[in-house]
């Protein structure tokens, strides 16, 4: 049971990682991004593209990919995203919905729908003796990795001056501009983390799961019920929510396996039965 | 040549439905059958995204676990296909009851997550039930039959299933023109007007939104008992997507613009499949970021505004900024959040 514990906990990391990206992306800009998804395929794909063709190993790839594609994000909010920006959010929604069509079916025209091998690195190849069982070396690394990632985001956005500027514009955006914070800056490179955060995750991904075109896809709608029970543009609440979401999957795994899918689905109804705004939401969210 | 709206209308209507009728003769029937189904789930999607302001980006749960439903109560009960639909749309409207109830409490952009999430739950649920439903390989074998006629010829299956379909359009043509109708854009104007008129908005919700999933769910279990099969694709996300995707290309709140945009839409990926391309998304995503980019206000949006445009000039009829279905402006999806 603890081993299932610790299981839930690192497919949780995978939720928070990208429930954090979509988190700060949302409140920053007000854009739900479907394309979080595609982002964090590409991501994978990115360092087995990298291995495969290049022998640019996982330690590279772990810095190279996620800069890459978060350029590609500041690319894509400067073309598309800002002009979608001041018109109702539904469009910017349908927008990266087409995005991720596009992402996903280019990559699956050159590479099939098969899973690609991705070799752990050979530093985390063992396990590691926890005291209870022993548990695979890489995985305890991506569930520490994922702590420290979140724990920093976390650091930055309380204690750093630029981190009260993006908290302060994604709470109140029009007292901030008041205050005279050229907000209108802060939302490229933001747009760009996140990007980035998705891309890091796919990155930590390769080694321990398929590495496959729809990979994105299915994550992203379970990524979106976490965001919902967390509550939306709560950064702390999508964090939380994501660890929690998949220790309480994992567990359910264990006790009623059919139910292991839709687990997270049955919570959101329950929270949302019971707080609609989510478990950290602000009442904003309801009509 | 300008037709006074009074004659435009009949003559529209006329056309259309020669051009319904002649549908199958054109084209290849089962396509013509994906054209009218299709036409009528986007009518049913538009009911909610341009009359109500909601955006559900969920609604293959009830088209998809219509078709189910019709094919099993066909497959397992022997039902003859009208009933088999019939019991699918109603499972669809009974099934949007608590996911409306939970969804409308919500706005705009959280609406379209939670009624995808909820969707992606149905998804999962049909998927693993694989004894009822066949999990990947979906349920096949349906019959199609109705009072010992064989409709398997989907020439054939196509004018039995056409009256069900038309019946389905007329109804979400009638609710929008109702005052119920007129309740529901008032709530998408502005919902904080209509529930000081009294108005109770989420009852209002509600109830569209049930409508549209009875809607939705009588065009999936026609689809399914019309191609003898219900698939996993048809309560997958993407699924949801395309009809989104038909109804902004038609133009967000037009009624018959989804029905165009569904055949167009139709037409391109037959024609792509029979030719053999790969990656179908590639071709939808692009027309999708381009229609969202510059041309908000879709095909049929754009024609209407263009004619009314035209009216409104000096010796025209009055503006028709009034009427039912009117169009509304391009950004005026939803409420802002």
């Amino acid at each position: 049971m603890l081993q299932q514990a610790f299981n839930g906990l690192v497919g949780g990391a995978f939720y928070a990682m990208l429930a954090l990206g979509l988190a700060v992306i949302f409140g920053m800009l007000g854009v739900v991004n479907f394309a979080h998804g595609a982002f964090y395929m590409l991501g994978a794909f990115g360092s087995y593209v990298l291995l495969d063709s290049y022998g640019v190993n996982f330690w590279v790839s772990l810095a190279v990919v996620p800069l890459a594609l978060g350029l590609v994000g500041v690319l894509l909010e400067r073309l598309f995203v800002r002009r979608l920006t001041p018109l109702d959010p539904l469009y910017n929604f349908l927008f990266t919905f087409g995005l991720a069509l596009i992402l996903q079916d280019l990559v699956k025209r050159r590479y099939g729908v098969q899973s690609q091998p991705y070799p752990r690195p050979a530093l985390l190849d063992g396990t590691v003796d926890l005291g209870l069982f022993t548990y695979p070396a890489y995985q305890v690394f991506v569930l520490a990795v994922s702590l420290v990632l979140c724990a920093a985001v976390w650091l930055v956005l309380t204690r750093t001056r630029a981190g009260m500027i993006v908290r302060a514009a994604t709470e109140r955006p029009e007292l901030t501009r008041a205050l005279g914070v050229d907000v209108g800056r802060w939302v490229t490179p933001v747009f760009g983390f996140g990007i980035a955060l998705a891309g890091f995750a796919g990155v930590l991904a390769a080694p321990m799961r398929a590495v496959n075109p729809l990979m994105g896809a299915d994550l992203i709608i379970t990524v979106f019920a976490v965001v919902v029970i967390g509550g939306l543009g709560a950064i702390f609440g999508s964090v939380t929510a994501g660890f929690a979401i998949g220790l309480v999957s994992a567990l359910g795994n264990l006790y009623v396996p059919a139910l292991s899918q839709t687990m997270v689905f049955i919570l959101m109804a329950a929270v949302l039965l019971w707080r609609p705004a989510g478990l950290f939401g602000r009442e904003e969210a309801l009509s | 040549m300008i037709l006074s709206r009074l004659a435009a209308r009949p003559l529209l209507l006329a056309a259309g439905l020669v051009a319904v009728l002649a549908l199958p003769w054109m084209i290849y029937p089962p396509v013509a059958l994906d054209i009218i189904c299709w036409a009528l789930f986007a009518a049913a999607l538009d009911l909610l995204l341009g009359f109500t302001g909601l955006l559900s980006f969920g609604h293959a749960a009830f088209w998809g676990s219509s078709a189910y439903v019709a094919g099993l109560l066909a497959l397992r009960a022997g039902l003859p296909f009208p009933l088999a639909v019939l019991g699918g749309a109603l499972f669809a409207a009974v099934l949007a009851v608590p996911v409306g109830y939970l969804s409308v409490r919500l706005r705009g952009i959280y609406f379209a997550m939670v009624t995808l999430a909820f969707a992606q739950m149905i998804y999962f649920v049909v998927n693993q039930w694989r004894d009822l439903t066949g999990g990947e390989n979906g349920l096949q074998g349906v019959p199609r039959e109705l009072a010992g006629l064989d409709l398997s010829d989907s020439f054939v299956f196509y004018h039995a299933a056409l009256p069900l379909v038309l019946l389905g359009l007329l109804a979400a043509w009638r609710i929008v023109r109702s005052p119920f109708g007129r309740v529901l854009m008032s709530v998408r104007d502005n919902p904080a007007r209509a529930q000081a008129l009294g108005y109770p908005v989420q009852r209002y919700k509600l109830l569209a939104f049930v409508l549209s999933a009875l809607l939705s769910g009588l065009a999936g279990g026609v689809f399914a008992l019309g191609h003898g099969f219900a698939s996993l694709e048809s309560v997958y996300w993407t699924t949801s997507g395309q009809v989104v995707m038909m109804v902004v290309l038609g133009g967000i709140g037009t009624l018959w613009g989804g029905a165009l945009g569904a055949a167009l839409v139709v037409l391109l990926n037959d024609y792509l499949v029979t030719s053999g391309f790969e990656g179908i998304g590639i071709v939808t995503g692009t027309i999708f970021v381009i229609i969202v980019l510059v041309f908000r206000r879709g095909i049929w949006g754009t024609a209407r505004h263009l004619v009314q445009d035209r009216a409104r000039r000096p010796g025209g009829p009055p503006s028709a900024a009034g009427e039912p279905d009117g169009a509304p402006a391009p950004t005026g999806v939803g409420s802002p959040v």
